[in-house]
């Protein structure tokens, strides 16, 4: 490798410098302001604003509809995790043993990956419409489907919508993995266990555990902040509140209801609580992962 | 019967190539048995249907009494070294070798038992709480040949198990495969391009070439009666010098040389071929030949030359002076001499 030196010590930041701009306004001077905006309140009319130390805090810990945003993202991000990795999973296995048309099942499969959230979100309305809606009226003869009232209802038609394209992202890394599996180990243990699906689960689960954890974290991530554009389209956190993600909360709170101290108070939270799963994933979680 | 009987084997893929075509072989309960060919020429293919890896086109495979073309893999009693060792890279040297019996539902103890036999047999006992990752490839390979000894199969089937290994490690293993097989008394059959291994290791070779079986015999007999003219130039190091030549009543003429094979034969298109260290020098010798190129090496040397525009090479003695750009002679004896017809390939006695 050729080590090109310069002698100039300023160039170097002339090269970086709009992509350090572009990292100065759209990231690092709305998180000074995030926090600013977290202990001040803001006058009602826009008039000024006063340092308030906690209060932003306090107020959104003492506010019953944080706890429902709060205990809906959780839920919300495991039940997603869960369905995604396992229905992509049970694809990427299938489309992997496919002999013929392998090509075709990938393609098809890949597809909905490349739709943007809130795009999504406006699909699933055409499904979950009251009037015109096929999976409305059928889940409604089945057991009576109303998400306008019922919140675990309404959980379904979240999920659902949050969960089809977020399959096809799972279904690419599952299938990867499932093809950097060494074929003779495979071979090796079809010879040593009749099973097939015994198999799976003492062989290749094991051997795909760095993908299953990457995409653990990946869904995670993806149904704390990118679920923004399909709520918004879907239940925009309808019956009540009961369907907004934390996301979502911070801002309508800040953008609807102008009250950019609580949002800030809450964006931090959040960033905390994506801190704290993050580290204990990492700590407790990828010890245990076999790397190729 | 024998033990194990292949009858008409034939494999075509889907894409309609033909990997083994209508072979027959019989293999006795103890033997070794080593497949050697070309890359591509089917012998891995061979040898994974009889493992069950690969479906069977037509044709039977019968072990021990047993037709196993629709066996279950894990049920035919085989145990198979892979190439890259296809060791579970997730799982301890004594899980990757205990699996095989967790699956068939031998008891704890047993296996336990089994396993710490086998691994001071192989001497990886130190080893048996490491991952696959934390031993080196000759440790890998003997892990891979534990996991099949364990298993106490009917057949070992071993898929070029030492072409992932250096040299020196190669020659070491090989010895002991040999004398591991010697002492378990377990049919094998081994698949290898190298002709050597395949010489030092068989008790029978079984020389294949394109999806057909040219040859099959002990080593002593494919070397020195090869059957085909693919057989005589695959098996030997160095190669076997083949000579086109018209031969006309015994009389092969190369260039401007004549030589007499003592027999009454007429073959328009012949090929006559002969081992670099059955040519014999001589001042007496008969041919007169330019060395183009002397390689020494050591104990033996090897002189390139031609006859017209065909080349061949010697081995021989490194006592003898012969130096690059010498003239020397030498002799062909007719006993030496392996006489193939072009048009079908082989061998003319």
């Amino acid at each position: 490798m050729k080590k090109v030196q310069f002698k100039s010590s300023y160039s170097q930041y002339f090269f970086l410098a709009p992509q350090l701009l572009i990292l100065l306004i759209f990231l690092y001077w709305p998180i000074i302001q995030t926090f600013r905006d977290a202990f001040t309140i803001q006058d009602a009319f826009g008039f000024g604003s006063y340092f308030a130390g906690f209060d932003n805090f306090k107020f959104i810990f003492s506010d019953p509809s944080y706890y429902t945003a709060f205990k809906f993202t959780i839920i919300y991000s495991f039940v997603i995790t869960l369905i995604t990795g396992s229905i992509g999973l049970l694809l990427a296995v299938q489309a992997n043993s496919v002999l013929h048309g392998k090509n075709v099942y990938k393609t098809l499969l890949i597809w909905p990956y490349a739709i943007a959230p809130a795009v999504v979100g406006v699909m699933a309305n055409y499904f979950f419409s009251e009037r015109f809606g096929l999976l409305y009226h059928l889940f409604n003869n089945l057991w009576g489907f109303n998400w306008y009232q019922d919140v675990f209802d309404a959980y379904i038609y979240v999920v659902i919508a949050g969960s089809w394209k977020q399959i096809s992202a799972n279904f690419i890394f599952f299938l990867a993995g499932l093809q950097a599996i060494q074929k003779t180990v495979i071979e090796a243990s079809i010879i040593d266990c009749k099973s097939n699906i015994r198999r799976f689960w003492t062989i290749t689960f094991p051997l795909l555990m760095p993908t299953t954890f990457f995409l653990i974290i990946i869904n995670i991530t993806y149904s704390f902040f990118d679920t923004f554009g399909i709520i918004d389209t879907t239940t925009i956190g309808a019956p009540g509140s009961e369907t907004k993600t934390l996301v979502y909360k911070a801002y309508i709170d800040g953008f609807k209801g102008l009250d950019l101290g609580s949002a800030g108070a809450q964006s931090i939270m959040m960033m905390l609580i994506v801190l704290v799963i993050t580290i204990f994933q990492f700590r407790y979680i990828e010890g245990k992962i076999h790397y190729n | 019967m024998s033990f194990l009987e292949l009858q008409n084997i034939t494999k075509v893929y889907p894409n309609g190539t033909k990997a083994v075509n209508e072979t027959s072989l019989n293999v006795e309960k103890g033997e070794f048995v080593v497949f050697v060919g070309p890359s591509g020429c089917g012998k891995s293919t061979l040898l994974r249907m009889i493992a069950g890896l690969e479906d069977i086109t037509s044709g039977e495979i019968i072990l021990d009494a047993n037709t196993i073309n629709n066996v279950d893999p894990s049920e035919r009693d085989v145990a198979m070294v892979f190439q890259n060792y296809a060791l579970y890279p997730h799982m301890t040297v004594y899980n990757n070798m205990a699996y095989g019996l967790k699956n068939r539902g031998i008891s704890k103890q047993e296996i336990e038992d089994k396993v710490n036999e086998v691994a001071k047999l192989l001497e990886i006992d130190p080893y048996l709480s490491r991952k696959p990752s934390m031993l080196s490839g000759g440790q890998r390979q003997r892990v891979a040949m534990g996991r099949a000894i364990v298993r106490n199969p009917k057949i070992f089937l071993f898929d070029e198990p030492l072409s992932n290994l250096d040299a020196k490690l190669r020659n070491q293993m090989r010895l002991e495969i040999k004398k591991l097989q010697r002492h378990m008394g377990v049919t094998s059959i081994f698949v290898t391009h190298d002709q050597t291994e395949a010489m030092t290791l068989g008790d029978r070779i079984v020389v294949i070439n394109d999806g057909i079986v040219e040859q099959v015999g002990t080593p002593k007999d494919i070397y020195s009666k090869p059957n085909t003219k693919f057989v005589a130039e695959f098996i030997g190091s160095p190669q076997m010098n083949i000579f086109n030549c018209k031969i006309d009543n015994g009389i092969a003429k190369i260039d401007n040389n004549s030589i007499n094979l003592n027999k009454s034969i007429n073959v328009d298109d012949a090929s006559i071929g002969i081992r670099p260290d059955d040519i014999q020098i001589s001042n007496s010798g008969s041919i007169s030949c330019k060395a183009n190129l002397v390689e020494y090496l050591g104990s033996d040397m090897i002189i390139y030359s031609n006859m017209g525009d065909q080349e061949f090479s010697c081995k021989l003695s490194s006592k003898i002076d012969v130096k690059s750009g010498d003239e020397f002679k030498f002799d062909i004896q007719p006993s030496l001499v392996h006489i193939f017809d072009n048009s079908s390939g082989k061998r003319i006695d």
